[in-house]
């Protein structure tokens, strides 16, 4: 297994440096802004005192690179702020201040990131059986009426945007059947129950879309896994149907469905605005559309850099899934 | 009963006919070979056999019977109990054959359970055991192997287990070889022939080849078109041929055992010695091998005609560091004006890398080949995949034209007439410049191809395995055609391919690699009548023979060498 775990280190540097890449160029993007970057950082409505405050905690009179590294030194050993009378201790890993709401970055990305987690996992869970299971039965059943029905559907899947299903969602099982009350999000660790009763109906519109997606790949891959060399053996062998489409063509539609939901779990950590803002859920998509319309920058910035974690994290880990599914990966 | 009757067969797909009223019978514990070219329905007639049509749209006439079960009228259940259980197939590539995803020992232990009622365990020991039946070492380790884990010659065998897994009565073998090298066929093939005269299945063999049926099977039935050309006992179809096609198919199988002849009045294998004498380039090819052992063995080859391209110590390593190897390694060579230099070797031989080092497709990592530098224009490529080595977005003419353009040519109506009169040369119309590579046979692309390599003036061409996608009788008129270009233009070939008989047949002198180096050369004769190398010997030996009785003797003869190997 050496082969192995040489390859997950490969992997694991790999996420490394293009994490470091990612910082560099999120960290000189911002703060190259044109402008006054402390002004701007600080917020239109602070004195000129509060200004130049902000600029020295910056450093802005150091040169870049200097300023990128004592970033990188927050970020791994925590870093101290002065306000002239009293210092402010931010751990690490520290990603700075907000001045416009008086929070550590940190600390603020610590409060919205379980919701955001919550809304994603829970959603993949339902996106990748009802996508999967899709796929599945309408390569199984390519031309007939199921088929058809199922090519239906996954299209207009497809073609609906999230605040169009979670609306109608919301209306019809909260406001006409009364099943639900309104959304509202309960913490996980407060009463898991409550948690999940109100992600519900977030979940399942995510879902709903993505599934589409999913299903649409897992059909087109399960057909061309269907149509290899090893499936006429299987059924030449007298194998049964449900054998060859479950054990054998599904195992090499794996792959591409693992890939994709790395890339949609890891975008939707910070991209799920749209449901996160139609159910109410104060979640890291929200705060980042909110931070960019004040022109918050240190926590764009930080945050920015979490969902790029998060996305290369997840990317990284599809690359060993997928090694643990065909081995044959290692070896290229 | 039979254990198989096939009577009036007929499997269409849409307005195709691939096979047509074809009927035969196979005796329990007989072995029948289906042989013809590609396009012949053989293959069809296999996988009707397991009803392998059913679902698939295609129209099936006509009855099968199959160790009792009527193929045509069984239910899916009866179908799929017949299959595997009682009649098991074996394919051709056992690469894509086998699950990618799962241990072969799964596999067959998979099957196993499909008809029996075996616990896991049981089948997991089964699929151990019939893998040790096939001759895989360690089967107990081997058998949790994925298959790309295996050699080619393991999957197949791999996959003949999973065939005897059931113990069927009838084995249904569909080019069981193709995909091998000579050596490890012969050792597939030995294998089967065992593993029938021990269980006393029956067999039904389908190939193209006609060697590898001779020494395999009782009876032979030779299809084209879809129907039965001549049905017969093998000694008496390949002995006395009694249809012209069948005298034909025999005629373009290129002979190992025979000196370079013309067939069939100098049209078919027009490549003689004498035309190159009399075109007043006399000459013949040097090469010296990598051991020093035959190196001083053999006396250097008198060289007469110009040396057109010269290669000395090539080495080309593939992988840095540690993984790094030697794909070819201390090989020198010349060849001469006019002349054939045969490059023979199997998979992994380094054949191939070396045919790209001379065309200058690859540097080398030591050694120098004269004339040197980048791409030589003077000496081009012919490609194994008539297919996938044409563009096929691009007309054929304008593929031909483009090492003319390369060269700087810009005069649009010159570069046409130019084109026209390659493609009339390898024998196509001028009138084809603007068909598209898909509208031609794969035999019409090779001459594309050849034209294409003709376009730069060559003084040399290089054919990597340029007959072997193509069937015997289109390899032949190939072969032909590089002969006469050869003749009539003073043209040195290099002619690398795996098939011995083919080499012969073109080849003046021959080199025989093996693991990168050159282990045999010679002119070609005296290297097949009376090779020194043991290596050359073993593989002459594998070699199948069209001649029934000696295909019996040769197989005789492996068998003695392998039990004495065991008997050390």
């Amino acid at each position: 297994m050496s082969g192995f775990t040489g390859f997950v280190l490969r992997r694991v540097v790999g996420v490394l440096i293009t994490l470091l890449a990612i910082s560099v160029i999120i960290y000189v993007v911002f703060y190259v802004t044109p402008g006054n970057v402390a002004q701007i950082t600080c917020g239109p409505r602070c004195s000129p005192a509060q200004v130049q405050q902000v600029a020295d905690q910056l450093r802005l009179d150091d040169p870049l690179y200097v300023r990128y590294w004592h970033f990188l030194e927050g970020l791994v050993a925590g870093q101290d702020y002065s306000t002239g009378t009293a210092v402010q201790h931010c751990p690490a890993p520290c990603l700075g201040l907000s001045y416009q709401s008086d929070q550590q970055v940190t600390q603020l990305i610590l409060t919205k990131l379980p919701v955001s987690l919550s809304l994603v996992f829970g959603s993949m869970v339902i996106w990748l059986i009802l996508g999967v299971g899709t796929g599945v039965l309408s390569a199984w059943r390519r031309g007939r009426l199921t088929e058809r029905v199922l090519t239906g559907i996954t299209l207009v899947g497809v073609a609906t945007p999230v605040f169009v299903i979670g609306l109608v969602l919301m209306i019809v099982v909260c406001g006409e059947l009364e099943l639900l009350p309104f959304p509202q999000y309960v913490k996980l660790t407060d009463d898991p129950e409550q948690w999940a009763w109100n992600l519900l109906l977030p979940w399942l519109s995510l879902a709903l879309i993505e599934a589409a997606a999913f299903a649409r790949l897992t059909r087109s891959s399960m057909l061309e896994t269907l149509a290899e060399d090893h499936i006429r053996t299987f059924r030449a062998y007298g194998v049964g149907e449900r054998s060859v489409i479950w054990r054998h063509a599904l195992r090499g539609a794996f792959a591409p469905v693992i890939a994709l939901n790395a890339n949609n779990v890891g975008s939707a950590v910070g991209g799920a605005v749209l449901t996160e803002t139609l159910f109410g859920l104060p979640g890291i998509g929200r705060e980042l559309v909110h931070a960019v319309d004040v022109v918050d920058l240190p926590v764009v910035v930080g945050m920015v850099l979490v969902v790029g974690f998060f996305v290369v994290i997840a990317n990284a880990l599809a690359d060993v899934l997928y090694a643990v599914a065909d081995r044959r990966v290692v070896l290229a | 009963m039979g254990l198989v009757e096939v009577t009036g067969l007929t499997v269409g797909f849409g307005e195709l006919r691939a096979v047509d009223g074809l009927s035969f019978r196979l005796a329990r514990g007989a072995a029948l070979a289906l042989v013809g070219e590609s396009g012949s329905g053989k293959s069809t007639v296999a996988s009707a056999l397991l009803g392998l049509h059913r679902g698939t749209g295609a129209y099936v006439g006509g009855s099968v019977v199959v160790a009792g079960t009527d193929v045509q009228e069984a239910s899916d259940d009866e179908l799929r109990r017949l299959r595997g259980a009682r009649a098991a197939m074996v394919f051709q590539d056992p690469l894509s054959s086998l699950d990618p995803y799962y241990a072969i020992g799964d596999q067959i232990a998979e099957v196993y359970r499909v008809h029996t009622r075996a616990s896991r365990r049981a089948a997991r020991a089964r699929a151990v055991e019939v893998l040790d039946r096939v001759g895989i070492p360690d089967a107990v380790r081997r058998s949790r192997s994925r298959p790309h884990e295996f050699s080619g010659g393991m999957r197949q065998r791999a996959l003949i287990a999973m065939a005897l897994a059931c113990e069927p009565d009838l084995l249904i073998a569909d080019e069981p070889t193709t995909a091998l090298d000579v050596t490890v066929q012969a050792q597939i093939l030995d294998l089967l022939h065992t593993l029938r005269e021990e269980t006393g299945m029956g067999l039904l063999l389908v190939t193209h080849d006609v060697g590898v049926a001779a020494g395999s099977v009782d009876e032979i039935l030779v299809m084209r078109h879809g129907r039965v050309v001549e049905h017969g006992p093998v000694a008496t179809v390949l002995g006395a041929p009694a249809h012209p096609y069948t005298r034909e198919l025999l005629g373009a199988v290129p002979r190992v055992d025979a000196p370079r002849v013309d067939v069939s009045g100098g049209k078919v294998l027009g490549v003689d010695v004498s035309g190159a004498a009399a075109a007043g380039s006399a000459s013949s090819v040097g090469v010296s091998g990598a051991l020093p052992l035959t190196a001083k063995d053999t006396p250097p080859v008198a060289a007469t005609g110009e040396v057109v391209l010269e290669a000395v110590g090539l080495r080309r390593e593939f992988g840095r560091g540690k993984r790094a190897f030697a794909a070819v390694d201390d090989v020198s060579l010349t060849v001469h004006r006019g002349e054939t230099l045969g490059i023979v070797g199997e998979s992994g031989s380094g054949k191939t890398t070396l045919g790209r080092m001379l065309v200058g497709l690859l540097e080398p990592t030591a050694g120098r080949i004269s004339p040197g530098g980048g791409v030589r224009p003077d000496v081009q490529m012919v490609f194994q995949d008539p297919v996938s080595s044409l563009n096929p977005r691009r007309s054929v003419g304008e593929s031909i034209a483009d090492p003319l353009r390369a060269r700087g040519e810009r005069d649009e109506g010159g570069i046409r007439e130019r084109v026209r009169e390659l493609l009339e040369r390898v024998g196509l119309e001028g009138a084809h410049y603007d068909r598209y590579p898909h509208e031609f046979s794969g035999g019409q692309r090779q001459r594309v191809g050849i034209a294409r390599a003709l376009a730069a003036d060559p003084r040399v061409i290089v054919c990597d395995e340029p007959v072997s996608a193509l069937d015997v009788t289109t390899q032949a008129q190939v072969v032909a055609l590089l002969g006469e270009l050869r003749r009539e233009l003073g043209l040195a070939l290099v002619f690398v391919a795996h098939d011995l008989a083919v080499v012969r047949q073109v080849s003046d002198r021959v080199a025989v690699m093996r693991g990168g180096r050159i282990v045999e050369y010679g002119p070609v004769d005296e290297v097949y009548e009376s090779p020194r190398n043991p290596y050359t010997r073993q593989l002459l030996a594998a070699v199948p023979a069209l001649d029934p009785a000696v295909a019996a003797a040769r197989r005789a003869t492996r068998r003695a060498a392998r039990q004495q190997l065991a008997a050390v």
